[in-house]
């Protein structure tokens, strides 16, 4: 017995033991930013990890910088429009592909699939000249908010996975009470898969918060559409010597998506086994 | 009679109509976004454009172009193809030893999870910036920890030969969400099986081997497949790490080559873009465009075929 208990306290030690030390890998690398931040412009040259002053100053002086608050307003845009964009389109889509029955649909879903998979790369060079010759919409961001208004194929099949977990039963009533197919959606199906939406959208709102290649692609040529993801670019160059306002910066660019994540935690965590574990 | 059929008859149609109705933005949308830009990029891979006067068809010649000619045609190749076996390999591996580390810790859960998850959702630009700042020679705080422990270390993003390996790091950091899948799938294996295993007299090892990896192989076919296809879309880092080490002063508008160092961290999506947006050489980025495609779907295929699939309706 006691024995036994001894090895269950050594298990417990060793996984704690390599818990604490897989802690410090992820962790870690936030505190020298953030111990960065708030070093003087001299002492960031050096390498001193610990602050000799602190300067938290730095972070105002990040927000002063020229265009550091278009960028985040453009970022908004980006990420709210294409949310509520995408989120319009593909509801309706991920219905149709999970409740209806009809000839093609499983081709439908293997094109969907397909899409989803499809690096953007394939197609930049096509659709960036439609967007710059045809609708003159280059060095804007339109060009990657628009599609977002036609079903976005990753949130239509995540959708579409948490739609086919609602009950039947539920949708056959509604239509029994006399609901069209759009009253059923929007009365019984959409309050049941808020939390399905939920991450679904906050899915697609990290995606275009962090996009880099989007705006590289349409924006990079004009400043006054930059995103964050290309300010901070520029911001070392920029600021070349500070790597403390830099840092500042960075974590300012961080902390938003932190933030949402303290406050949805739970939904971000059903959106990410929804990628792989309802198969 | 004939009014029954007629109203049956009617009914299908309006069940056709509104499925058409409630498709309608993905059928534009897979239309205008999907297959007019492949079918578009087919076209330009056999002509010349520079995107200033009208096309003109030269038959193979990109294509051969791509292949024979293009100098960093084979880098990028060589780049990509050490990215999918090494950091696709190593994140699966690590992802999977820390959902386990997840599941087995007792005390302090949350914070555990908290930690292993938050890297994953940095903004990929904030998340490079730190690391080439992090791993930077000559005042990164990690060549000076490894300097204290009297550790030669390297020059990460500086040197040809660690580039890849820096990235890799990068890589195995925002290791979040594979641990959540693998959190998912490792609780999910019945318990009943690992008691009786240890009734028999099985160790961990031998747990691990006959029960664990059974159970959750078709999750780690899922995690391989996807991470081999974002890796054929591997752009961010590379590019921010590569522009940020040279010590180039870039904005995003001006255009600096990829790949510093010694186009060691030049990627095919890198080259599409190059080609396309800096060199305005249409056709080759078409033609290196087309490679991913053809890798992605392939990848994509094996993804909807496996067992557990990706199409199933339970």
């Amino acid at each position: 017995m006691t024995d036994a208990r001894r090895r269950a306290a050594l298990a417990w030690i060793g996984t704690h033991a390599l818990g604490v030390a897989a802690a410090l890998f992820f962790v870690l690398p936030f505190v020298f930013l953030l111990l960065t931040s708030v070093m003087s412009d001299s002492q960031a040259l050096t390498s001193n990890l610990w602050p000799t002053s602190w300067h938290w100053g730095n972070y105002a002086q990040v927000f002063h910088t020229p265009g550091f608050l278009t960028w985040w307003r453009n970022t908004v845009i980006y990420a709210v429009v294409g949310t509520v964009l995408c989120l319009a389109s593909a509801i309706p889509v991920a219905y149709a592909l999970a409740k209806f029955r009809f000839r093609g649909r499983r081709t439908a879903m293997v094109l969907v699939v397909s899409a989803m998979m499809l690096p953007p790369q394939v197609i930049v060079i096509p659709m960036y000249l439609v967007w710059a010759q045809q609708f003159h919409l280059a060095g804007t961001l339109w060009p990657i908010i628009i599609p977002l208004a036609f079903g976005d194929a990753y949130s239509i099949f995540l959708l579409r996975q948490f739609l086919l977990t609602i009950p039947d039963e539920y949708i056959e009533s509604a239509k029994i009470d006399g609901c069209g197919e759009l009253r059923a959606l929007l009365r019984i199906v959409v309050p049941m898969a808020k939390p399905g939406i939920a991450a679904v959208g906050l899915f697609q709102f990290f995606y275009c918060w962090n996009d880099y290649f989007g705006p590289k692609v349409y924006a990079a040529s004009n400043p006054a559409w930059w995103t964050l993801s290309l300010g901070l670019e520029s911001f070392r160059g920029a600021h070349h010597t500070n790597w403390n306002l830099t840092m500042a910066a960075t974590l300012l660019v961080m902390a938003p998506v932190i933030i949402v994540f303290f406050f949805a935690q739970k939904a971000f965590v059903e959106g990410v086994t929804l990628t792989g574990v309802k198969g | 009679m004939t009014t029954t059929t007629l109203t049956y008859a009617g009914k299908r149609r309006r069940q056709a109509l509104t499925t058409l109705a409630f498709l309608s933005p993905w059928i534009i949308g897979f239309a205008a976004f999907f297959a007019y830009p492949l079918a578009s990029t087919v076209y330009f891979s056999f002509m010349h454009y520079n995107q200033i006067n009208p096309p003109t068809f030269v038959g193979l010649r990109n294509w051969k172009y791509v292949f024979t000619e293009y100098p960093l045609f084979a880098p990028a190749l060589w780049n990509t193809l050490w990215l999918v076996v090494v950091m696709v390999t190593l994140r699966v591996v690590f992802g999977l030893g820390i959902g386990m580390l997840v599941t087995k810790v007792k005390t302090g859960v949350g914070f555990f999870r908290t930690a292993f998850y938050l890297p994953y959702l940095a903004p990929p630009v904030a998340a490079t910036i730190g690391f080439v700042f992090l791993l930077n020679p000559g005042t990164g705080p990690v060549n000076r920890i490894l300097g204290a422990l009297g550790i030669n270390a390297p020059n990460w993003f500086n040197d040809p030969s660690w580039s890849k390996p820096a990235l890799t790091v990068l890589a195995l950091w925002g290791i979040g969400d594979l641990m959540v899948i693998f959190m998912a799938a490792l609780l999910d294996v019945p318990k009943e099986q690992y008691e009786a295993a240890s009734l028999d007299g099985a160790g961990a090892v031998s747990r691990f081997r006959h029960i664990t990896l059974p159970n959750i192989s078709p999750i780690i076919m899922f995690a391989v497949i996807t991470g081999v296809i974002q890796t054929l879309q591997y752009f961010t880092q590379p590019t921010v790490a590569g522009n940020l080490a040279s010590g180039q002063l870039s904005a995003p508008g001006t255009m600096v080559p990829p790949g510093y160092p010694d186009n060691s961290t030049l990627t095919l999506p890198q080259l599409v873009f190059t080609l396309g947006f800096q060199n305005f050489n249409t056709g080759a980025a078409s033609v290196i465009a087309l490679v991913l495609f053809a890798v992605a779907m392939a990848f994509t295929l094996l993804l909807m075929r496996r067992r557990s699939g990706l199409l199933t309706e339970d």
